[in-house]
């Protein structure tokens, strides 16, 4: 919604026609899903993150296609959302902690990228 | 980049809220700059940048009254915002990547304040706008 041009990726996904149709849409709620799980398995592995990212930076690059700017892109929508989820637990640290994750993982996956 | 009549009333009515706390919720912002983006500190060698401190609050509430008048002239910007353009572009000179940070922390304050009120469609229309007044800001740069 905020960056249209994302919607690129995903012509599968079905309608992507308007706000109200993504937020309904059952494939970008899944979609969602996954990248969190996957999210969630970087704050486990903390210390070893490009291993961690290793096979997915390699499908980003060779099938996916995807342009690194948009793990940016990405990183700064999900930050704003916890922000409107935590409101006054979202602090400048916290964000400025979820930063720097949210980096390291754009990091990470773009990283066997050739 | 064009803002719709929809994105320039999902700007205005958020506006209505947000000016009631501007002062603070413009030192927050720049609290999360700071904080996150410890290198936009460069700019302000001469401030105390502590937090709550009263040039910080001065200096946000600067920032939000520009987006007020902004808000206000958002049918042009450009001429809103033609003195602090120059002023940016002559005196400032603060590289344009900072423009983005700063919209991006502004964003945080607000959904933090509002969360719901900061709807998927209300995001992108401030994203846009903050997007539009980075640019008038950086325009005459070179």
């Amino acid at each position: 919604i905020v960056y249209p041009w994302t919607q690129r990726f995903f012509d599968n996904f079905g309608n992507l026609s308007s706000p109200t149709a993504i937020i309904g849409n059952p494939k970008v709620r899944a979609h969602g899903k996954k990248v969190l799980t996957s999210f969630g398995e970087a704050v486990k592995n903390l210390e070893n993150l490009k291993a961690t990212y290793s096979k997915l930076s390699e499908l980003h690059c060779e099938k996916l296609h995807v342009d690194p700017e948009n793990f940016r892109l990405l990183g700064d929508i999900l930050i704003i959302v916890l922000a409107a989820h935590f409101t006054k637990d979202f602090t400048p640290a916290c964000q400025a902690t979820w930063q720097k994750l949210v980096g390291v993982v754009a990091h990470a996956l773009a990283y066997k990228y050739h | 980049m064009t803002l719709t009549q929809a994105e320039k009333a999902a700007v205005v009515t958020i506006w209505a809220k947000v000016a009631t706390q501007a002062d603070a919720i413009g030192a927050e912002s720049l609290e999360r700059l700071f904080t996150t983006y410890p290198q936009t500190k460069t700019y302000f060698p001469h401030f105390d940048l502590s937090q709550g401190s009263a040039q910080l609050r001065g200096h946000g509430s600067k920032v939000m009254n520009a987006i007020g008048e902004a808000v206000k002239n958002i049918g042009d910007i450009r001429g809103a915002l033609a003195k602090l353009s120059e002023l940016h572009a002559y005196i400032l000179r603060v590289d344009p990547v900072n423009f983005k940070l700063l919209s991006h922390c502004i964003l945080c304050s607000v959904a933090a304040r509002y969360p719901s009120d900061f709807t998927p469609e209300v995001h992108a229309a401030w994203d846009k706008f903050l997007s539009s007044v980075s640019s008038v800001l950086t325009e005459k740069y070179r």
